[in-house]
């Protein structure tokens, strides 16, 4: 990633949230008086003062580890207030930001990945604290860390597939397309609050413009997915395209941890996840060469139970209920999935569903009469979780 | 859009919905709440009370509420507005407590939204970040006449389903099929129905929606057909609507003030039985596909023999006036009206409530319309049935209609007042 480019993002982030932060770790003056040292190894991360005055803060990195490192200061609830990437082994950096005052996080990331290692500091005194409910903080950062982990699972999974493309390979280009997605049908809202990521990967040939040619502005993995099962051939523009999923999937990875997730975002982002399964998964209009619409729709309805059970402790509480119907209705309706698996069920990470072309009228009925009384009350939950 | 979420206090909290509507809907509601509950005590004469407004001044009355609590259902014998939406409903839970659930929210919707207020918390409300319980397309419109009505199929009665089979009615079963009948069966059945008439179709599709809403994750809808225009009235004052043949049909017509026909051919009495029926009735639905495109090519005089009435007037054959009693012998034997004609059934009768319908094209560049015919009747072995096997045996119209779904409902008496609810007499 470019240093130049992620000042930007923070710049932005901080003027649209309205929060007095601008994290950038370039401009920094070198690190003087009341700078905080932080001190990362592969397995620690040490700071000098785990309290400090809000304002201009200051960190002095230093890499004593082998691997290369990041530090991150974070929000409760995960959020990145500034960051610094690439810092390498044995290297000196050096990271400002303006605080407020509240709770945050220094995190050391060895090896860039990761939860990475985290040490709790406060920036005392003026202005006045944010009031926070920590069981919501706890709930949207461990989301975060699941949306960074489905990333983080996702890459190497689609490089397998990006490989197999690029070797001509069509039938294991075709076995391991689907599973390469599981992780970003997972988390898909996360991303498409990106704006500029899912159209890149994730659009289907009917979402171009007027004007625009399929051949240079369609990219992703259902191009490739039409390629290998209409055409049933691997050309070169596609093993190009190959590349670029992986270079735009990164992309996606890199920038998870910037992303805007609230209690009440998340909440949506479930609704929004069986939205997906309502207009393009019921209908097969998703996967509708190779027909694999029931692994994404399982990836869908998963990352919904995600944020679900991360947010049910503060919805019980509000509404128990909703929480009742809503364990109800996602049992329901992974029961009925389960139905059409082509696997013994037994490997819960093996994705073999049947092919939707084979999948009958009444059958998807019945799919659709179960999403609608799961969405449903999901479409409750925002509200149980702001109260 | 549960109780547990909006307490059944706040859901009838009129003052919220009440701002929401203009202040014509506040004061049809206060106007007809009093008749509404007086109603209640009155078996037939409710419906005549509020018939007799409808006769006197139908058009200025559009818009206004009409009564949703009764001894019988609204929307049966009441004035036919102009514009339908009927959807039949599979009960997908198989939880009695949780169909006993559903009723009693759509009971407390319906008694909203005929009242002309929006369903729960309102329309625009009451936080952001979630969806409100009203989806608001009817904020701003007026009642429009809007009656739902709902009833039960026989699938509902079915052994091992919600321990009612011993209460299904002798009379409910499902009809035999008829000589020409093209069923589909992803448009025929259902295990509950729900019929909306209303002056305005938003009003009348908005209900439906907002039913189908508060019922996800218990009844999924089945089937549903929009209705554009009466095709039958029960106000015999009022001019008779033509069908999409361009005739009138149904002159006939049971009328809403006819208590008398209404107690014999309409009403299940208690002697009938089974007691929860008292006061309600059964309802017939058939969607009736029409040739449109070749019976515009139908010489004038072969139509009007088909029908056995004059086009233009809709006068019988040899007759003046469309009212005149027809003389059955000077239409031809397989005419509609002669066979349809009580004096050809043993003297069955049955109140009929159909729209016609136009649901685009067909592929082939041919409109899909017809009649989504309904039939209310006090027992389908002695209304639906022996007419329509006359006429499917018979009928010259056959030619160019074809019936392509059906259903069968018992319909439950009225709700009584505030606190009854849809089916309280099966389920208690």
């Amino acid at each position: 990633m470019r240093p130049v480019r992620l000042c930007a993002v923070s710049a932005t982030l901080a003027a649209i949230s309205l929060v007095a932060v601008s994290g950038c770790a370039e401009k920094a003056d070198a690190g003087g008086e009341g700078a905080i040292k932080v001190t990362a190894t592969d397995d620690s991360c040490e700071v000098s003062k785990k309290k400090f005055p809000a304002g201009h803060v200051q960190l002095a990195v230093e890499n004593k580890g082998s691997k290369v490192n990041e530090v991150y200061i974070l929000y409760p609830d995960g959020r990145i207030v500034t960051e610094r990437e690439n810092i390498g082994a044995g290297t000196k950096a050096k990271v400002t930001a303006e605080i407020k005052a509240g709770e945050y996080e220094i995190a050391c990331k060895p090896g860039m990945k990761g939860h990475g290692i985290r040490q709790k500091v406060e920036a005392t005194g003026g202005g006045k604290t944010a009031e926070r409910d920590p069981k919501l903080d706890a709930a949207v950062a461990a989301y975060r860390d699941y949306t960074l982990q489905q990333a983080e699972q996702t890459l190497p999974k689609a490089k397998k597939f990006a490989e197999a493309v690029k070797a001509g390979d069509l039938d294991k280009a075709k076995k391991l397309y689907a599973p390469s997605r599981i992780g970003w049908e997972r988390t898909e809202p996360v991303a498409e609050s990106f704006g500029d990521i899912d159209p890149k990967v994730d659009l289907r040939e009917d979402g171009l413009e007027d004007g625009q040619d399929p051949k240079k502005d369609w990219t992703g993995w259902h191009r490739l997915e039409k390629s290998l099962w209409k055409t049933e051939k691997i050309t070169a523009a596609d093993k190009k395209l190959a590349d670029k999923l992986i270079k735009d999937l990164t992309d996606w990875k890199d920038r998870v941890g910037k992303a805007e997730i609230t209690p009440t975002s998340m909440a949506n982002g479930a609704k929004e996840l069986l939205d997906e399964v309502a207009t393009g998964k019921v209908t097969g209009e998703e996967e509708r060469y190779s027909h694999t619409d029931l692994v994404d729709f399982k990836a869908n309805v998963e990352g919904a139970q995600k944020s679900y059970s991360l947010l049910e402790p503060v919805a019980k509480k509000n509404d128990a209920a909703l929480v009742k119907e809503l364990d109800k209705q996602f049992s329901a309706l992974n029961k009925l999935l389960d139905k059409y698996r082509e696997d013994d069920g037994e490997d819960k990470d093996d994705y073999s569903f049947k092919s939707y072309d084979k999948v009958g009228k009444s059958e998807r009925k019945e799919l659709s009469d179960a999403v609608n009384a799961l969405a449903e009350p999901l479409s409750k939950l925002a509200a149980a979780v702001a109260k | 859009m549960t109780p547990e979420q909006a307490p059944e206090q706040e859901r009838r909290e009129p003052a919220r919905a009440a701002g929401e509507r203009p202040a014509v809907a506040r004061r049809s509601l206060l106007g007809w709440g009093g008749a509404g509950l007086a109603l209640g005590a009155v078996a037939a004469g409710g419906t005549a009370t509020a018939l007799h407004n409808d006769s006197a001044d139908a058009a200025s009355d559009a818009g206004r509420a009409v009564p949703f609590h009764g001894a019988h259902q609204a929307g049966i014998a009441t004035a036919v507005p102009d514009r339908l939406h009927f959807a039949a409903f599979d009960v997908t839970t198989e939880d009695r407590a949780e169909l006993i659930q559903l009723l009693k929210d759509w009971t407390a919707a319906a008694a909203r939204m005929t009242a002309g207020h929006a369903v729960g918390e309102g329309a625009f409300g009451p936080i952001p970040e979630s969806p409100p319980d009203d989806t608001g397309e009817a904020a701003g419109l007026k009642p429009s006449r809007l009656t739902l009505t709902i009833g039960f199929g026989p699938s509902l009665f079915d052994k091992d389903r919600f321990g009612l089979h011993e209460q299904q009615p002798e009379a409910l079963v499902d009809l035999p099929s008829f000589p020409g009948d093209k069923l589909e069966k992803a448009r025929s059945g259902g295990d509950l129905c729900v019929q909306a008439c209303a002056d305005d179709p938003q009003v009348a599709v908005h209900a439906i929606r907002n039913l189908a809403r508060i019922g996800f994750g218990k009844a999924a809808i089945r089937w549903s057909q929009l209705g554009f225009g009466k095709t039958s009235s029960t106000t015999p004052d009022a001019q008779t609507p033509r069908n999409m043949f361009g005739f009138k049909d149904g002159t006939r017509n049971i009328s809403g003030t006819d208590t008398k026909a209404l107690d014999e051919h309409v009403w299940v009495a208690e002697k009938d039985g089974p007691q929860w029926l008292a006061g309600g009735s059964y309802l017939v639905a058939r969607r009736i596909r029409m040739h449109i495109e070749t019976w515009d090519r139908t010489s004038l005089k072969e139509q009007e023999d088909i029908f056995g009435r004059d086009k233009r007037k809709g006068a019988p054959v040899g007759k003046a006036k469309e009212h005149d009693e027809p003389f059955l012998k000077a239409m031809l034997p397989t005419s509609h009206v002669r066979l349809a004609h009580p004096d050809s059934n043993n003297g069955a009768r049955i109140l009929r409530r159909g729209y016609s319908f136009t649901d685009g094209t067909d592929g082939l560049g041919r409109l899909d319309a017809g009649l989504f015919f309904l039939a209310y009747q006090r027992d389908v072995r002695r209304g639906f049935i022996p007419i329509q096997r006359k006429l499917a045996r018979n009928d010259a119209l056959n030619e160019y209609i074809q019936h392509v779904g059906s259903a069968v409902f018992a319909i439950p008496p009225g709700v009584r007042d505030e606190d009854d609810w849809w089916g309280r007499e099966l389920f208690s």
